[in-house]
This record gives structure tokens, C-alpha cells and sequence, in this order.
């Protein structure tokens, strides 16, 4: 167990070098945007299918709606999610998890861990599992999921995920008050210094000025993009799968403007899910 | 006896799923053991475990019994399929008195064998509201993985594994083994029976016994709290969840930062209950105490200073998003957040919320003008009670509905009865739940529930036996407790239909009332009232003031309570008989009772009775005073005795008959402008 306090960028090595120690895949963030680090093709499309699988990646995970133009201590519409899979979820994966924390300095005799029910459940990926929130000292740092759904298919094998919101953990660890505050690389660069601005920027994107008329025929065009990579006798399930996030990201900042009402909302969601689960069919036939 | 224990092992199970786990497997072990006789059941639950300990015979013991199979000339099939039955052969039956005759031995049970033969079927049918399946590919699934299996009979492990032909069943097996605290006593160690278990356990900072526990929880809080000089908020659900979280409880105190303690009362309530399960405190003079106890699962390496710096850290942070949208939600007033609503979509039949607010002042309206109550408070308390879904923290906490519109109506200086009226216009939620207080928040709270129950079932959702997605029964209990408590007169039927008239496309509210009267029988069930006096005064004709249906109930109840009224149902029975019998064979005999046919004094003495008990009872009934109405009907009892007593109804003479069948017919007529009496169940 490492005792100094690390920073932003240490933390995420850290986490790095435990995961390819228990044998995972060490992969650099997919380069679509996404909502969570579970959209990645490496969990959703990887959690299907009987052959054995383990990987670790940060995630950059954008949430138009929880923008708070900088402001808010804790809230940001782009943030790092650093996302475990393993499939089988394996005997002793509670044990690797509490390991995993004592690696960046939170000591289980210290601190008070507890799991904590919490079914997670992504309706736009059909996909469902059981699992828990990880607490800390009454704080969420993790979420842990045995996957048993993914695309509206059971999992051959259960996978373990396992995600970590890094931005809300370093601030633990490091004991500040404000996200923009983090110590970046323990050499003075601070989280605000690499976001604050894009923070602003996006906020304003996000609510007031993307443009929704072309972010619907965006929309439109991946939906139907995503059908025909699926068609016919050549299905090419990963550049499918690819419009299907673009989709999803395309809806949520549609939501994010305001334009979709609660009726509309639901279709929307049913709308990506169906594409989501065509792409896990096709990835499934290239599997078995 | 032998002592019979079992331990489930696994990782965390959901607080509230526990207990009723527990009640499951001593259940289902009564049924899987009952040869055995299971008694004394003591059952164990922790966030990561689940046992039971009972005593059971040690075997079931040998039994021998005979079975009779067909006649000895019975045909070959007839043998065959009782062969095939009991799994016996020719070679195994004797012949006795003409028939074909099986002696049975059933061998004695080893208590261990019947326990390793059942235990695997019962675990994999074991009924969690939700499992799961972990690790490679078996089949076997719990609600979450179990990692342990503690059997024991007398000491010694009964063996069995869950494996099931190729299904390795996670390579489970019963062992002695168990494990202690997660963290302060990791590592798996042997036990030999219940006490050992408990006592190994407790050692290793783990107290199997949930009831032990939820005491430890009630009374540690209420330590740290008096230390501070604070007590606690009562909140029994929070100590059986938080007892389901920890295997050792470790009371704490946390501080709430003073810049904090003007945020109302509820949202600092569900920031610490619903998202972090910490328990509220109280000053001595009843107000909000600034800081809050919660219980941790170990001491903490530095006697819980960072338990409690870290607990504290995360609840600033969340009262800190409250007060964003606090500060943030009061910058626009409810009245500028109405417009917002039409945007908003309240059902795919029913538009949008805007639309729905529309209706609900409307019935709104309605009911002030026929309770002769502010119109113009009532229109604007509907119209400003749905408005807070447009706000930050009720997105952020939906719980906070309605109560926040309150506060908010109240910043933007509404008057205090439409502030009280947006608050509590979802009020009842339950049967325990208080009504709103004031008169415009009992409109309001009624309107919202009338047009709820309109909508939906012109849009075709009416509650199923399996579903009410819409909570519409809780909606018109709410109704009917309103109407009840508060002796709301009104029309309900009417105003059900012209609140139905506000929809389209209108579909006439018959059934509504229907359903809401049935909400009213069930209710007065609940409270041990007599239901079939309501169905007989709604026989005598619907009456849709649920609050003068409700009296003239009671004093028919409560004349059928009395001797007279128990003798004068009995006569109209023996009336109503007479009739049914006559009525089929040349019926019916209405008409007027001649008074020249009335022989004898009985006769003449009843008619009079009854010609002077109609008026009085009808002149009671319009004036509402019910009790009068009965106290004029037991009149008749003693008059109907006597001609009971003395007079053949069916008489030789056929117009003597006639008439006194026309007789019994008028008596039957009074007593239905009650309540039809027929529907009186006994």
C-alpha cells in the first residue's frame, strides 16, 4: 500500500498498475463521445459472448445536463470515469476492489467501506445487474456491478465492472473541498487549470447555444447509419455500434436543451436501446 | 434432539431484503424437515450472512403401512398400473379377503441424509425478490454471490455440494467453516454449533442477532446525541435499514456547518436520511440540532476522527447542491414557472402538465363555489401547485414535491393559505398520513386527486388487480378521508362527471364513482364496520354526499344493534318471504291495503302504524336526522309481532290473502325508503 497522498495523474497510474497486475488490458479511452466509461465497446459490446475477458481504461464521460457553467464544487458536464471489467466476474473481486483502494491511500481499518445495494440498470444500453454502490465514509467512490444483461441478451459469463468516478475520489483523497482545486501532477498544475474553461464553455454549448435542428438530423443519420452497417450479409458490428454511442450522446444533448419532452423522452431512449441491442446481436454472431 | 445449524455466506445482501429472507428459509426448512419435527427455529441475519439453528429428531423413523390394491379377480390392468404406483413387483403382494395386498416398509432417515437431499433443492428455489448469477457458468443463482456454506447437525458437517450434473454449482460445498468481520477479523475459521458460531462471531466484531444490533443501533445514537446535549429525530424504518448495513455497529456524531441551518427542514432531512441513512438530532427546545449521528461498520484506526471529518465532508457537499438550487430556484417565482408546465408532459392521453393544471382549477373552482369557500384562493393555489416540478431541487429530490412549492410560494409572498394549499396538496399519502389543514389545501388536495382518477380512467389505466401504477386507489382513499374527516358536502357524482367533462374525449365518470365507493367499503371493513348496511342504504338509492350516506349507515347500524332492531329485521324478513314465496305464484300484490278487509284488531293496528310511521320517516329522512327516522321505524315492532303472532297471511278467502299480502307489501316499501334491509347480511 502506497501511503503519499497522489495526485490527479498519479492516482490514475496507480489504479493502472494494479488492474494489468490482476491480468487486465490496459486500454487508452475510446474516441467517441460517451455518457460512461460502460459504453465503451471493451465493457458493452465485450460482456457478451462465452470467451474470458479483462480490461481497465479511463473513460471520459460527458453528462450535457450536469454542466454547472464551472461553478458548482462537485458537478461537471465532462469528467473521468476509470472503468474495470472482467469476465468471469472472478471469486475474490470484492477483495480486489478494497485492494485497489488501499493502493491510492485509503486504508479499509482507517476508513469505513460499505457495499451498498444499488441494481444498476442503463435503459438506452438494455442492460441490467446487481451489484452495489462503494462507500466510503458515508461517500459514493465506486460502483460495482455483476453484469447479467447487456443489449436485452443474458451474459453467457457474468462479468465484474467495476467504476470509479476519479474526479469525486481524488478529491477524497486528497482532501479538497473543490474540483477545480485538485492537485493535477503534484507539480502545480490543478484540475482547473486543464478544465475550467472548457467547463464554461461546454455549459454554454450544452444548454443554450448547440444547435438542436442539426443535433436531431444528426441523430437521424446515425440511427440510420447504425441499420445499415447492420444490413445484409457483411454486418460490421463495431462501426454500428459506434453510431449507436454517437446517438445516445446525440440525445442526451438534446436533453440537455430542453427540447424533448417527457413522452418523447421515453421514445428516444427505445429508440437507441434498439439500435444498441442490433449491434450486440451482430457482435454476438461474430463471437460464437 | 440434535441441533440442526446453517449458515449462508455471501456478499452483501440488501438491507431490507434480510428479514423477510430470514422468516423465507425458516419456512421453507419447517416444510423441506418436517418428518424430522423441527422445532425452536432461531434465525440470524448480517449485511453478509443468513442462518438458522433448530432441533430435529435425529432420523424419521421406520414406518410400516399396508395398501389395498384391486379385487384379487380384478383385471391384469388394473394390477398393473397399482404395481406401477408403488414401484412394486407381483413378487411383493399377498392376498387378503379377496384382495390384493402391498406391505410397505419405509426404511428409517438419518436426520443428516434427509437434511443433504434437501438443502440443494431448497437453496436453488430459495425466493429473492431479485438474484443473480456470478462467476462461470452455473446455474445456481442467490441475491448476490454466497461464497459459504455452514451446515452442522450435532457438531458434525452434513455434507452435500450444490452441484447439479455438469453444473458445478460454483463449487460450493457444506463445510464448518465460517468467516469474521470483513475487515477487523478477516480469514475463514471452524465452528461447532450454534453457540460456538455466536460466540466465534462475536470475538471476530461481528453480532449475528439483528434484534441485539437494531438496540445497539437505537441506543448508540441516542449516546452520542445526549453527549452533544441533542436527542434523536424517532425514525424506526432508518434503524432497520441501518441494522442491515453493519455487522458491528460503531456510534458516531458528525457537525453540521452553521452556514447550512437555514435551508428548510426537509431537504436537509432527505440529504441525510434517503442519500446517506444518518440519523436527524434535536435541540432541547425541539429544533433542528446542527449535527447528526450515523453508525459505522468499524471503530476507525484513529478512534474515528476520520470516519467522522469524512462523513461530514460528504454531507456539506450535498447540503451545498441543495443550496444552489435553493438559492438558484428562488430567483423565478412559482407564478413565472406555470407557463413552463405546457412543455411538459404528464401522460401520452392526457397532455401536458399545463393541461392537467388547467383541470385540476377548474375542479378546484367548482368545489370552493359549492362549499361556498375563496374561488379566486382556490383557482390560485391549483394553479401554482404542480409548478415546482419545474424547479431544480425537486428535479434533484422528487420527494420534495409539493413542499417545495410551498416554501417557494411563500418567498414570492402568496397568501398563507395558498402556500399551505401547494405544501399539502398531495396530502394523504397513507392511511397514517395527516390531512392538509386548511380549508383551500383540502380543495386543492381533493381536486388534484378527482381529476387524477378522472384522467386516468378515461385514458383507460383503472388500477388491476396486479397494478396501480398511478396510485389511484391511494388517491381515492385520500378522497374518501378528505370527505370523511373534514364532512366535505358535496355531490361527488356531479362533480366527478364535470370534472370528466374537462378531458377529451368525455367519457362519463360512473365507474369512478363506483370505485371510489368500493374504496369506501374496504376502508370501512378496515375499521370493522358493518359494509353490507352501506350496500343496503345504497339500495334504497344512490345517494352520492358520501357524508349523509355515512350517517344514515351509522343509524341503521346502530338501530340493527338494538333488541327492536334486530326483531324488527327479523319480521321484515319473515315479510319479505312471505312475499318472494307469493309473489311467484300470482305476484305481485302491490296496490292499496283495503281497510274494510282488516278483520281483526292486529291488522287494523299495523295498518294504522304504518300509515303513521311513513310520513314521520320520510320527514325525518329529508331533514337528514337519521336517528329520528329509526327511532320512528322501531315503532313498528311491536305491532308486526302481534300480527305475526295472531294473523295467517295466506288465508283461505282469496281477497283476505290479497290484502294482507298488500299489507306486508306497504310494510316492506316503508322500511326500503331506508335502506333495502334485504342486503343485510346474517
Amino acid at each position: 500500500m502506497s501511503t503519499t497522498v497522489p495526485s490527479f495523474q498519479e492516482l490514475i497510474l496507480r489504479l493502472h498498475a494494479f488492474w494489468a497486475r490482476q491480468g487486465c488490458v490496459i486500454l487508452q479511452p475510446y474516441d467517441v463521445e460517451m455518457g460512461a466509461g460502460t459504453f465503451h465497446p471493451a465493457t458493452t459490446l465485450r460482456a457478451l459472448g462465452p470467451k474470458p475477458w479483462a480490461a481497465a481504461y479511463v473513460q471520459p464521460s460527458r453528462r450535457p445536463s450536469d454542466g454547472r457553467y464551472g461553478e458548482n464544487p462537485n458537478r461537471l458536464q465532462h469528467y473521468y470515469q476509470y472503468q474495470v471489467i472482467m469476465k468471469p466476474s472472478p471469486a475474490d473481486a470484492q477483495a480486489l476492489l478494497l485492494e485497489s483502494y488501499r493502493e491510492i491511500g485509503l486504508d479499509p481499518l482507517l476508513h469505513d467501506f460499505r457495499f451498498v445495494e444499488d441494481d444498476w440498470e442503463s435503459p438506452t444500453l438494455g442492460a441490467w445487474g446487481l451489484g452495489w454502490e462503494v462507500w466510503c465514509d458515508g461517500m459514493e467512490v465506486g460502483q460495482f456491478t455483476y453484469f447479467q444483461q447487456v443489449g436485452g441478451i443474458a451474459t453467457d459469463l457474468p462479468s465484474f465492472e467495476m467504476t470509479y468516478g476519479l474526479e469525486r475520489l481524488a478529491m477524497y483523497v486528497q482532501n479538497v473541498e473543490r474540483v477545480y482545486d485538485l492537485d493535477f501532477n503534484g507539480k502545480g498544475v490543478k484540475y482547473g487549470d486543464v478544465f475550467l474553461r472548457a467547463e464554461q464553455e461546454y455549459s454554454a454549448h450544452n444548454f443554450e447555444r448547440a444547435d438542436t435542428a442539426m443535433l436531431m438530423r444528426h441523430f437521424e443519420d446515425a440511427e440510420r447509419e447504425c441499420a445499415s452497417l447492420l444490413a445484409g450479409d457483411r454486418q460490421l458490428a463495431l462501426p454500428a455500434y459506434d453510431q449507436c454511442i454517437k446517438a445516445s450522446h446525440l440525445f442526451n444533448l438534446l436533453d440537455a436543451r430542453g427540447v424533448i419532452s417527457v413522452t418523447e423522452r421515453a421514445s428516444y431512449i427505445g429508440r437507441v436501446r434498439t439500435l444498441a441491442k442490433a449491434c450486440c446481436e451482430a457482435w454476438l454472431a461474430g463471437e460464437r | 434432539m440434535a441441533e440442526f445449524f446453517l449458515e449462508l455466506f455471501s456478499e452483501e445482501i440488501p438491507a431490507r431484503m434480510q428479514a423477510k429472507a430470514a422468516e423465507d428459509l425458516a419456512r421453507l426448512l419447517g416444510e423441506a424437515l418436517a418428518d424430522l419435527q423441527p422445532r425452536g427455529f432461531k434465525t440470524f441475519t448480517t449485511p453478509r450472512r443468513l442462518a438458522i439453528a433448530l432441533e430435529v429428531q435425529a432420523a424419521v423413523e421406520a414406518r410400516s403401512s399396508v395398501e389395498r390394491g384391486p379385487r384379487a379377480n380384478a383385471p391384469e390392468q388394473a394390477l398393473a398400473g397399482f404395481l406401477r404406483k408403488h414401484g412394486a413387483d407381483r413378487a411383493d403382494l399377498r392376498e387378503e379377503a379377496g384382495f390384493w395386498v402391498l406391505d410397505r416398509v419405509s426404511p428409517a432417515i438419518a436426520a443428516e441424509a434427509l437434511i443433504a437431499d434437501a438443502l440443494p433443492k431448497l437453496l436453488r428455489r430459495f425466493p429473492w425478490p431479485k438474484s443473480m448469477r456470478w462467476g462461470g457458468s452455473s446455474t445456481f443463482t442467490w441475491v448476490r454471490p454466497l461464497r459459504r456454506i455452514t451446515c452442522l447437525l450435532n457438531g458434525a458437517v452434513v455434507p452435500f455440494n450444490l452441484r447439479d450434473g455438469d453444473d458445478d454449482g460454483h463449487g460450493l460445498v457444506a463445510s464448518n467453516l465460517t468467516e469474521g468481520h470483513r475487515f477487523l477479523a478477516p480469514g475463514a475459521f471452524a465452528v461447532s454449533s450454534l453457540a460456538d458460531w455466536q460466540a466465534g462471531l462475536r470475538d471476530r466484531q461481528v453480532l449475528v442477532d439483528a434484534a441485539e444490533r437494531r438496540a445497539m443501533v437505537a441506543e448508540g445514537v441516542a449516546k452520542v446525541a445526549a453527549a452533544a446535549g441533542y436527542s434523536v429525530v424517532d425514525d424506526p424504518g432508518l434503524l432497520d435499514e441501518v441494522t442491515g448495513l453493519v455487522e458491528w455497529p460503531v456510534p458516531l456524531l458528525g457537525k453540521i456547518d452553521a452556514s447550512f441551518m437555514d435551508l428548510p427542514a426537509e431537504v436537509m432531512q432527505v440529504s441525510m436520511r434517503v442519500n446517506q441513512r444518518y440519523f436527524a438530532l434535536r435541540k432541547a427546545d425541539g429544533r433542528a440540532a446542527p449535527a447528526f449521528a450515523f453508525i459505522a461498520n468499524v471503530p476507525g484506526s484513529d478512534g474515528g476522527a476520520a470516519i467522522i471529518a469524512g462523513n461530514e465532508r460528504v454531507l456539506s457537499a450535498r447540503f451545498a447542491d441543495a443550496r444552489h438550487f435553493w438559492d438558484l430556484d428562488r430567483k423565478a417565482t412559482l407564478e413565472s414557472r406555470v407557463a413552463a408546465l405546457d412543455a411538459i408532459t404528464f401522460h401520452a392521453k392526457l397532455g401536458s402538465q399545463g393541461a392537467r393544471v388547467n383541470r385540476i382549477m377548474w375542479v378546484a373552482r367548482a368545489l370552493a363555489s359549492a362549499l361556498g369557500l375563496s374561488v379566486e384562493m382556490a383557482n390560485q393555489a391549483a394553479r401554482l401547485c404542480k409548478a415546482d416540478l419545474t424547479t431544480g431541487m425537486v428535479g434533484e429530490f422528487p420527494e420534495l414535491q409539493g413542499i417545495m412549492g410551498g416554501y417557494y410560494a411563500a418567498h414570492d409572498g402568496e397568501h398563507p393559505e395558498v402556500c399551505d394549499a401547494v405544501r399539502n396538496h398531495y396530502r394523504p399519502q397513507g392511511p397514517y398520513d395527516e390531512l392538509p389543514s386548511g380549508d383551500i389545501g383540502l380543495i386543492v388536495a381533493a381536486a388534484d386527486k378527482i381529476n387524477s382518477l378522472v384522467g386516468f380512467f378515461a385514458a383507460g389505466e383503472r388500477p388491476t388487480g396486479s397494478g396501480d401504477p398511478y396510485a389511484l386507489r391511494r388517491a381515492a382513499l385520500g378522497l374518501v378521508r378528505i370527505i370523511r374527516e373534514r364532512g366535505l358536502r358535496i355531490g361527488l357524482g356531479n362533480i366527478l362527471n364535470e370534472a370528466a367533462k374537462q378531458n377529451a374525449p368525455y367519457k362519463p365518470a360512473d365507474d369512478v364513482l363506483e370505485f371510489i365507493l368500493e374504496r369506501l367499503r374496504v376502508q370501512l371493513r378496515a375499521e370493522g364496520a358493518r359494509h353490507d348496511v352501506l350496500n343496503a342504504v345504497l339500495g334504497a338509492g344512490m345517494d352520492d354526499d358520501l357524508v349523509r350516506l355515512l350517517a344514515r349507515s351509522e343509524a341503521v347500524a346502530g338501530l340493527l344493534g338494538t333488541e327492536d332492531g334486530a326483531n324488527l329485521l327479523a319480521a321484515y324478513r319473515r315479510a319479505a318471504n312471505i312475499l318472494r314465496i307469493e309473489d311467484k305464484k300470482d305476484g305481485p300484490h302491490t296496490g292499496a291495503v283495503d281497510t274494510h278487509l282488516l278483520q281483526s284488531p292486529e291488522e287494523q293496528v299495523l295498518f294504522e302504524a304504518l300509515d303513521k310511521v311513513a310520513p314521520t320517516v320520510t320527514a325525518a329522512l329529508a331533514d337528514e336526522n337519521f336517528t329520528a327516522a329509526m327511532a320512528h321505524m322501531a315503532t313498528l315492532r311491536p305491532p308486526l309481532d302481534a300480527f305475526f303472532e295472531a294473523i295467517q297471511v295466506n288465508a283461505e278467502d282469496a281477497a283476505l290473502r290479497q290484502n294482507r299480502l298488500r299489507l306486508l307489501a306497504r310494510l316492506r316499501d316503508v322500511m326500503n325508503s331506508v335502506a333495502d334491509f334485504s342486503k343485510i347480511d346474517g
